[in-house]
């Protein structure tokens, strides 16, 4: 497949959409009713699923509790039908730790963590359907179930990607896009502060490039959080009149 | 602002997976035209009312082509009348598929704004989006879309205003036809669209013939159900997924296809990953492939196999309905297979076709009047094509360009359509510009847009330029070069330092100073890849103010250099390499003759006569270094034409003269070279523009080693050294030119060098067999080589004085380039020959020479002659008509034998040379043999007698 024109002339990706526009997103919060705080998000084909207990006591061996600040507890997985061929992945594989590395770091630095020193938050998340952008997509879903679980945070954060196509950055790139081979820059952000709090680069993009596909992927977590935010405002407000009628 | 609907698609990886995409459509797509109101948008490409003159459609119409009418008729789209065209994204996408040279030009067509055509992305918009149905095929899946493009527009613009414009659908396929006249769109064929176009009637000659033979193949499909099979020449090809079948499971083998330049009957097949190629022959084995087709072969049994038949033969049909069976030809030519069999095949399939246009000139018809005809193309490994036209009066005796559009199986020739007149053959303006066609040299003046990154006259240095760079204004540099050179690219200079070793420098134009990367400048230079030298003319790589000015290293006068400076011990070793960027003053622009004389003249002692004395002394040293690791030293033959200055014809030939000079210079850029080539690997590991000859495969040497055993001498192949020696070895004292003649056969065995990306291949391939060197690159010459300025911009980077730029990192990037630099290098060589035969033909007109050559191979029916005064070489057929049986062929040998005279390689000939006057649309020259004479073949020559010159190294048979 190599030589796709992943960009047309026309200006249209192989999916129909123009260099700047996310895909569709789609999002609920509260689908578990177990759990204290759930989420389950869409990002056109990529779907998943977040769920967030805590905080709570720290679980198994004590030495793991931290005096001044909260555990935060990731765990990251992949459905066994979440790409096209089914295979059944194992917990603990490298790549399932980084992406749980990673995510524990992005929320360690948007939670409150003082607030509840020497107990745990534990926070859960699949891929249901991978279709490109798997972290943001986790990332999304979590902040979603830790609003939900009413856990303070010091703002949302949002994460979306951008790639780099024929001299034109590119938003929120699919599997399709991603499997080209470009550059392709993560970034949660906090987007009142605009500040970062994950940032990835894969594959080499030069540096005169680099602050054009940044402020796309910057542009797009705003986006994001727009979209995020009037779902967590409709969501309350569904509750608020649940509550009226009772 | 998003429509989202995602669809399933599945493809095939081995296994079958499903795969899911997401496809969005959209309702901000517009339509493009002037006349409409609805739409919101900025581009406003097709005219409102736009009028073609066409008979048929007298209302104004944009026109809406189907893939094959895109496909086949570029060349009618091309037209300046057909404007107001509406390219649908399916089309384009399914061309791109299945040609990417139409691809290309409709990209170029789309950019250029005086033919007003426009792409709409339809399967992006709501409404003309369909999804593919169950069992639908994906031709009638895409004409259902084309279909509904269409209706859509027809519908759109029927709302805007008075007289709306209207599309016109253009499809060849019938029931495609059918089913959008019921869909209430206006369609016609082509070829009904372009005989209505009454202000051009000539057009119609450059349709593609393709709908005559899709009316012949519903004929002969007929007539094969009716068992008759008459007029079918050649066997069915197979469809591609029987070719797919076959080649997994190793029935047949994929290769390209190259036809022999000696032979129209026959061919070989290089097949990826087999050192020895396959061999072809006979007309239904190749069954209607053409050079550089994509082929699919089967390998025959090997009692089927067989080897060039070493004929000369030229198909010299004249009869474009010529249908005598291919049998009758083959047999009739057939020769006892011999011992020296090589695997042969025969061709089953087209995988793909790698046509292009094509120059030739009319064949004259032997039918007055008829409006079919033959062209023979320039190159002579294509065939001819037939082609349908009116006005074959006025092309006869011109250069034309034709294209190939398809080969029937019915038709002996390939049939194709005429495309432009270039003029008139024997026109020396005419010729240049077939032979620029023929080796796709881009030779079109450069465009305002690329001029105007020009830097502006008048050009200064300024102290801002001279911070930056070392000032080496002081140095006594000159440079060295062929007469009439005036892109001087290189200056030297050299200086004993106090410690008793030499300070030495090279000094190359500093042209990446004026072209920035990414400019229109630098991409035209990119593409153009290389300047080509014509006998009489030079097509620049940049403009010729900084070809011949800005950048040429003129005497007297400042100019910016990159500067590689090493200081040498007296032995030529390397202490210390320096580079910079640099301004100097050329002392002088010599030539290599007066730099010759400065040196030979004792009581000249300034500083520029003693800097070449140390040049020249180091320069031995070195050559004797690298000649001692195994360089090779090769010859081809060069030679110099006088040119008149009025008439622009040749008047003498020269040979080139080869002076102690020239490999003083050589040595040093050699030097150069390989040092740059060193530190720009340091700081580019993967992205290093490098340049590597890769060590020829042993069987390809057979030619020569044959050769050299013919004559009692031994070529060592096993690696350079021992090949270069041997070939020292081979002298002969009564045969001066043997070592020559052997060492011109040896070159024509290797491989080509070719630039590379360093990352592409591991660091021992990166060898540089003939001048045996693990590591090469080309510096020296950026005026004219466009690696070169890439490889000084990475030389820049790795100096630290440039900012690294994101393509010279990108190893893709560098490994494309490399490979559009092979190509044209390549071309421009063979442009440049051309051009000397083309020359060497001019100055043959109206003469006859008697000249001495020498046999370079023996065919079985001609002796290939070297003329080592013009450089070239002519075919003596030795079994013209009325003489066959005259001459015996030992292959073993290989020698021809007529009586008592015997022919063998290298053996010394006198031959008469001539222009063959008989046949104005293909001149050759002609060559006849004088001496030694063979009774009744020997042409008489009157300057023969008058000159009383020793005979020639002839070799009686001894009874």
């Amino acid at each position: 497949m190599a030589g796709l024109e992943l960009l047309s002339d026309q200006g249209f990706r192989l999916d129909g959409r123009r260099p700047h526009e996310l895909r569709k997103i789609q999002c609920k919060m509260g689908v578990f009713k177990q759990a204290d705080g759930s989420a389950y998000i869409e990002q056109g084909n990529t779907k998943a699923l977040a769920t967030v207990y805590g905080p709570h006591e720290v679980t198994g061996s004590r030495s793991k509790i931290e005096h001044d600040k909260v555990l935060i507890n990731c765990q990251y997985s992949m459905a066994t039908f979440s790409t096209g061929e089914r295979r059944s992945r194992s917990k603990g594989d490298r790549k399932s730790q980084e992406m749980q590395l990673h995510l524990k770091k992005t929320f360690e630095a948007a939670i409150l963590t003082q607030l509840y020193p020497r107990s745990q938050i534990d926070i859960y998340v699949q891929i249901l359907q991978a279709d490109g952008g798997n972290y943001s997509a986790c990332v999304n879903a979590a902040t979603l179930a830790i609003i939900d679980a009413g856990i303070p945070m010091k703002d949302f954060v949002c994460a979306s990607t951008a790639g780099f196509v024929s001299d034109t950055p590119i938003v929120d790139i699919s599997y399709l896009e991603e499997s080209q081979g470009g550059p392709e820059l993560v970034v949660a952000l906090l987007p009142k502060s605009d500040q970062i709090v994950e940032f990835q680069v894969n594959s080499r993009l030069h540096l005169d490039n680099f602050e054009n596909v940044l402020d796309m992927a910057v542009k797009g977590c705003k986006d994001i959080h727009a979209v995020l935010s009037r779902a967590v405002k409709e969501n309350v407000s569904e509750l608020a009149s649940h509550m009226n009628k009772t | 602002m998003l429509k989202s609907k995602s669809f399933v698609k599945k493809t095939r990886k081995g296994s079958i997976i499903k795969v899911v995409r997401e496809h969005y459509l959209r309702d901000d797509i517009w339509c493009g035209s002037q006349a409409c109101s609805q739409c919101n948008q900025q581009e406003l490409i097709l005219e409102k009312s736009p009028s073609s003159g066409s008979d048929i459609c007298k209302f104004p119409h944009y026109l809406l082509p189907d893939t094959n009418v895109v496909l086949h008729q570029v060349d009618i789209l091309e037209d300046e009348i057909i404007k107001n065209c509406i390219f649908l994204q399916t089309v384009q996408q399914e061309v791109k598929h299945r040609s990417l040279p139409a691809y290309k030009r409709i990209q170029g067509l789309t950019a250029n704004p005086d033919k007003k055509f426009y792409v709409f992305s339809n399967e992006y918009h709501k409404d003309t989006f369909t999804e593919r149905l169950g069992g639908e095929t994906a031709n009638d899946y895409n004409d259902r879309v084309i279909r509904k493009a269409a209706s859509w527009y027809t519908a759109h613009l029927a709302n805007c205003g008075e007289s709306p414009p209207k599309v016109v659908l253009l499809t060849n396929d019938k029931a495609n036809q059918e089913k959008a006249k019921a869909e209430g769109i206006i369609t016609y064929t082509v070829y009904e669209y372009v005989k209505s176009l009454t202000e051009k009637p000539l057009l119609v000659d450059r349709l593609a013939q393709i709908e005559q033979n899709e009316r012949k193949k519903d004929k002969m499909d007929v007539d094969i159900k009716s068992g008759k099979g008459k007029g079918i020449l050649y066997p069915e090809h197979l469809g591609m997924a029987a070719i797919q079948r076959g080649i997994k499971e190793g029935q047949y083998r994929q290769g390209t296809f190259l036809a022999s330049r000696e032979n129209y009957r026959e061919g070989f097949v290089s097949v990826p990953g087999e050192e020895k190629m396959f061999f072809i022959k006979g007309l239904s084995n190749l069954n209607r492939v053409v050079q550089n087709d994509a082929v699919a072969i089967e390998v025959l049994p090997k009692h089927k196999w067989t080897c060039p038949s070493s004929l000369i033969e030229v198909d010299d049909n004249v009869d474009p309905e010529a249908v005598n069976s291919l049998e009758s030809e083959d047999d009739q030519k057939a020769s006892p297979i011999s011992a020296s069999a090589q695997p042969t095949c025969r061709v089953v399939g087209i995988i793909k076709r790698n046509w292009r246009q094509y120059c030739g000139t009319i064949e004259p018809s032997i039918m007055k009047g008829g409006s079919r005809h033959l062209v023979r193309p320039a190159e002579k490994r294509i065939p001819k094509i037939r082609i349908e036209t009116r006005q074959a009066e006025s092309l006869l005796g011109h250069r034309i360009i034709v294209a190939m559009d398809s080969w029937p199986r019915t038709s002996r020739y390939p049939v194709g359509h005429f495309v432009k007149n270039l003029g008139e053959i024997g026109d020396k303006d005419t010729e240049n510009q077939v032979l620029l066609l023929e080796h796709d040299v881009p030779h079109g003046p450069f465009s305002e847009t690329v001029l105007s990154f020009l830097p502006k006259m008048p050009w200064t240095i300024t102290d801002e330029d001279l911070k930056l760079r070392t000032d080496l204004r002081w140095v006594d540099v000159c440079s060295v070069d062929p007469p009439g050179c005036t892109d001087i690219d290189d200056a030297l200079h050299c200086r004993p330092l106090e410690n008793g070793n030499y300070e030495v420098g090279v000094h190359i134009a500093d042209v990446s100073h004026f072209i920035k990367p990414g400019n229109a400048l630098d991409d035209e230079a990119a593409d153009r890849g290389t300047t080509v030298y014509l006998t009489d003319k030079r097509i620049d790589m940049v403009p010729d103010l900084l070809s011949s000015n800005l950048c040429s290293l003129r005497g007297g006068e400042e100019r910016f250099a990159f500067s590689v400076i090493w200081e040498l011990t007296k032995d030529a070793e390397i202490l210390d390499t320096k580079f910079m960027k640099s301004v100097i003053r050329s002392r002088a622009a010599l030539t290599y003759e007066e730099a010759q004389l400065r040196i030979d003249d004792k009581s000249q002692t300034d500083a520029v006569a003693t800097s070449l004395r140390g040049l020249l002394a180091l320069s031995k040293i070195l050559k004797k270094g690298r000649l001692e690791k195994g360089a090779l030293v090769l010859a081809s033959p060069e030679i110099r034409f006088n040119i008149d200055s009025e008439t622009h014809d040749p008047i003498d030939v020269q040979e080139k003269m080869i002076r102690e000079t020239n490999s003083m210079v050589e040595e040093f850029m050699l030097l150069a070279n390989t040092s740059v080539a060193r530190k720009i690997l340091g700081d580019f590991t993967k992205s290093s523009l490098l340049r590597r000859h890769p060590v020829p495969p042993p069987s390809q040497y057979e030619m020569a080693i044959k050769a050299a055993l013919a004559r009692g001498f031994k070529l060592e192949i096993d690696n350079g050294l021992t090949l270069s020696k041997s070939l020292d070895e081979a002298v002969m004292e009564e045969n001066p030119l043997f070592n020559t003649l052997l060492r011109m056969l040896t070159t024509r065995c290797m491989t080509q060098a070719v630039y590379f990306s360093s990352g592409t291949i591991p660091e021992e391939d990166f060898f540089h067999f003939g001048l045996a060197s693990p590591i090469y690159t080309h510096f020296t010459s950026p005026i004219r080589r466009y690696a070169d300025l890439m490889v000084h911009r990475m030389l820049a980077v790795a100096i630290g004085y440039e900012e690294v730029c994101p393509e010279l990192l990108n190893q893709e990037k560098v490994q494309e380039i490399c490979e559009n630099l092979n190509y044209r290098h390549k071309m421009a060589q063979y442009a440049g020959r051309a051009s000397v035969e083309l020359h060497t033909h001019i100055f043959f007109r109206n003469k006859v020479t008697v000249e001495d050559g020498y046999i370079l191979f023996v065919r079985k029916n001609a002796l290939q002659v070297f003329i080592p005064k013009y450089g070239f070489e002519g075919t003596l057929f030795l079994k013209e008509k009325g003489k066959e049986g005259l001459f015996i062929y030992n292959e073993q040998e290989p020698s021809q034998t007529a009586g008592n005279v015997k022919f063998c390689l290298f053996d010394k000939v006198r031959v008469q040379i001539s222009t063959e006057m008989s046949n104005l649309q293909h001149q050759r020259l002609k060559i006849g043999l004088v001496e030694p004479q063979v009774p009744g073949f020997s042409v008489t020559s009157a300057s023969t007698a008058e000159k009383n010159e020793e005979p020639p190294a002839k070799r009686v048979k001894q009874k």
